[in-house]
């Protein structure tokens, strides 16, 4: 039924209305003039969204194209385009965010569908590089929210195929950050996310599937995207690094690097090419860090190179205690308990490595100091333990030994009794009672 | 010296007269044991009684340190092994003398069938065995669960879960013994009891009928020897038989302490039943035939669950055999009945073909 344009524009507000505060299924209405015709076009461009659009995550809670493009999807023919009846096409730069923003920026709206979803994304976007230059520079190359969650085809974040599920994100953003041509008005390297993808958080989140493992955004941020400030990197990392980024926090080092303009962590331990931080790196041998700007013979040179030490010391005691440890084990003793205790001592591992970062001498020795002491007790279990393994062989061997002897005697017993040749026969006679 | 003789002589005296020893010892003394080319088979039933009194006093050692419950078993047993005196000792000879004594009983079982010991008059004394091994597997299966490990855990899971297929009483009997609707806590203690004191008390009845039947009935001579006829041949009980019989158990007793001292009885992990549970997991080497074959039979034979069928011709399998004697009219006659050598040669291949299949097989499937 064809409606005219006073009907189209009268009816419009409550349209709008109906469809933002009533969405119903999809399968219970009738079919939209949108998808009649868009299912109909065999270019992709055109058939693609109608297409893609049914599992989408909006699609799946009853909005229809109405809902972003406006327009009357119950007219037929190219009348449901119409821009009397709200029709704004394809929205494009700026537009996409009064689209999105309309609905997910109402608290009031949302809590309709998901009241733990924020409702912050486009002021957050205005903050980011992306925003301020879309807002202030017109520059409509930037990221904007279909960029990141394609429209037609959002899934929820927690899907394994949406777009911003954390194994995807860091591709996602590599879609322009990893494309040098695109990239080339602006002054950023483009290596970030092949750096990335040789990192140990890269390694954490898609071979140990540790989904808590950060990704792009977890340290630059989703909606506010921007690169961390040299002076607040330290508070980035210390979202899950905590205990190191107090220490470094507290630590002279910190404030020397904000003098010199280095950014906090990633001085010594990159920002995308992130490796896993091993012993290696402390002191002053060839692939160290603290080697990179001390000597050996500098105060610094000389505190990395104790501390070093300080943390061998302990590792090697701890290995020597769990190789004991696993000798008796493997040999059948128990000593489940002195490999529980044994922990102890991997914790003061751990302790005193995290110590580092404040680098001070004594902070480190303090904890290795502990682990020292465990590892020190877990060895004497173990010693006891293959001094235990040595008496029960010693036991065995004796006890055996008089076994053994006694089986010697027995049979010499019942060769006396029974002469060679005789037999132990005592009775030769047909039938008997025994049966 | 003789003053000492004397005093013990009076001492000896004054029991007999209240005790009756000197019966005792004249009816050792004349006590006959058949002398022939299977002989050797003969120790086989002491051997599994010897192996039995130890399982009885290290068992009753272990109850000086077990706690059954699910919060405190494994812990117990960890204790026993790590700071007990010779704790370690006590369990390891513990668990080694069980596998030995089913080992023995199977063997004692199969030479007593292939001789055709249980013809007449020793019916009651092959059923009242046959009874006894069937004990001893169940002790094997309750104890198994006892030090409340990851491995003891989910194996008993399994044998539960298979006994549940039991056709009619399977669901019902799977949570009398579980205690609930799976393996927990409730199980553990079920077990304990079953374990320390339902099975001893029935074994222990059983146990002495049977020794009182071979005593009254003396040792069967095989047909085959009987039929051969001529002059008999054997040996007196006390001392000769008796000083071969300890010749055994003391090698036993030296091969017992070389598995403890170099393969002490493990522990492994603590039972989580929250977690997966842990791949190839396997029955005890006895329950082993059993096992394999239940995982050969297809989902449904002839509209019946597999499972169900397989467990019922097992049980029917186990009461023919129990019923042998009555069966083997022919051996009853003392006639050869070589039907039922062939079968009890069948049945000792193919629990020694399935325990090594089981062994063998890939444990993912």
């Amino acid at each position: 039924m064809m409606m005219t344009m006073g009907k189209l524009l009268r009816c419009t507000p409550a349209l709008l209305a109906g469809f933002l505060l009533a969405p119903k299924a999809t399968a219970q209405e009738p079919e939209s003039s949108c998808v009649t015709c868009h299912a109909a076009f065999g270019d992709e461009r055109l058939s693609g969204p109608v297409e893609s659009y049914p599992n989408d995550v909006h699609a799946a809670q009853g909005f229809d194209c109405v809902a972003c493009h406006g327009g009357d999807a119950t007219v037929a023919g190219m009348g449901a385009m119409d821009p009397a009846a709200g029709y704004l096409g394809v929205p494009e730069g700026e537009d996409v965010l009064s689209v999105c923003g309309r609905c997910h920026s109402s608290a009031q709206f949302m809590r309709r569908y998901d009241p733990s979803l924020r409702v912050d994304q486009v002021a957050e976007y205005r903050t980011s590089v992306h925003g301020q230059r879309l807002l202030q520079q017109g520059d409509d190359r930037v990221a904007t929210c279909s960029s990141c969650h394609p429209a037609h085809a959002i899934k929820p974040p927690s899907d394994p195929n949406s777009s911003v599920h954390p194994l995807n994100v860091a591709a996602t953003c590599a879609d322009c950050h990893a494309n040098p041509e695109y990239m080339s008005p602006y002054p950023i390297p483009t290596d970030q996310h092949e750096k990335y993808l040789e990192s140990i958080h890269w390694e954490k989140l898609s071979v140990a599937r540790d989904l808590s493992a950060p990704t792009c955004n977890d340290c630059h941020g989703n909606h506010g995207a921007a690169p961390p400030g040299v002076s607040w990197v330290g508070n980035v990392c210390g979202q899950c690094h905590s205990v190191m980024a107090e220490r470094f926090n507290q630590s002279f080092h910190s404030r020397i690097f904000a003098m010199l303009g280095n950014p906090g962590c990633a001085t010594c331990h990159n920002n995308h090419e992130i490796k896993l931080a091993d012993i290696e790196m402390l002191g002053v041998d060839e692939g160290s860090v603290c080697g990179r700007c001390h000597s050996a013979e500098s105060r610094g040179g000389i505190v990395a190179t104790r501390m070093r030490t300080l943390i061998d010391s302990l590792s090697l005691a701890r290995e020597r205690a769990d190789s004991i440890l696993e000798r008796a084990e493997n040999a059948g003793m128990e000593v489940s308990q002195a490999q529980f205790d044994l922990n102890g001592a991997t914790t003061a591992l751990v302790s005193a490595r995290t110590a580092v970062h404040s680098f001070d001498v004594e902070g480190v020795r303090e904890e290795v100091e502990s682990g020292l002491e465990v590892a020190a007790q877990a060895w004497e279990r173990g010693q006891e333990a293959m001094d235990d393994l040595r008496f029960r062989r010693t036991g065995l061997a004796i006890s055996v030994g008089i076994i053994v002897l006694l089986i010697i005697g027995l049979v010499l017993k019942i060769r006396q009794l029974e002469p060679a040749g005789a037999g132990p026969s005592r009775k030769s006679a047909p039938g008997g009672e025994a049966r | 010296m003789s003053d000492i003789k004397k005093r013990l002589g009076e001492v000896w005296g004054w029991l007999d007269d209240r005790l009756g020893l000197s019966s005792w010892g004249e009816l050792a003394r004349k006590k006959d044991v058949p002398l022939h080319k299977h002989t050797v088979w003969y120790y086989l039933g002491g051997m599994t009684l010897f192996l039995f009194l130890i399982q009885v006093a290290t068992g009753i050692l272990l109850l000086f340190y077990y706690r059954p419950s699910a919060e405190d078993a494994y812990e117990s047993i960890q204790f026993l092994m790590a700071e007990v005196e010779f704790g370690w000792l006590i369990r390891s000879i513990h668990a080694w003398a069980a596998n030995l004594m089913i080992f023995t009983a199977f063997l004692h079982l199969f030479s007593v069938l292939l001789m055709k010991a249980y013809r007449a008059p020793r019916e009651i004394t092959w059923i009242s065995g046959f009874m006894l091994l069937a004990l001893a597997m169940g002790f094997g299966f309750t104890g198994y669960l006892l030090p409340w490990n990851e491995l003891a855990y989910f194996a008993t899971r399994v044998g539960t879960e298979i006994m549940g297929a039991v056709p009619l009483v399977g669901s019902f009997l799977g949570r009398v013994l579980k205690g609930g609707e799976d393996v927990s806590g409730a199980t553990l203690t079920r077990f304990y009891a079953i374990h320390v004191a339902v099975l001893p008390m029935i074994t222990a009845a059983l146990l002495g009928l049977h020794l009182y039947l071979v005593q009254k009935h003396g040792m069967s001579i095989p047909p085959e020897v009987e039929r051969r006829g001529g002059g008999r041949r054997s040996m007196s009980f006390a001392p000769n038989f008796l000083l071969r019989d300890l010749v055994g158990w003391l090698s036993a007793l030296a091969i017992i302490a070389v598995l403890a001292a170099y393969f002490p009885a493990e522990l492994g992990e603590k039972a989580d039943p929250f977690a997966p549970a842990p791949a190839g997991i396997k029955p005890e080497w006895y329950f082993m035939f059993m096992f394999q074959t239940l995982k050969y039979l297809p989902a449904h034979i002839l509209g019946i669950e597999g499972e169900a069928l397989g467990i019922m011709a097992f049980m029917v399998g186990g009461a023919l055999l129990m019923i042998v004697p009555f069966l083997d009219r022919r051996s009853g006659r003392n006639q050869p009945s070589p039907l039922f050598t062939w079968i009890g040669v069948a049945i000792i291949v193919y629990i020694i073909v399935l325990t090594i299949l089981g062994y063998a097989a890939n444990p993912t499937q």
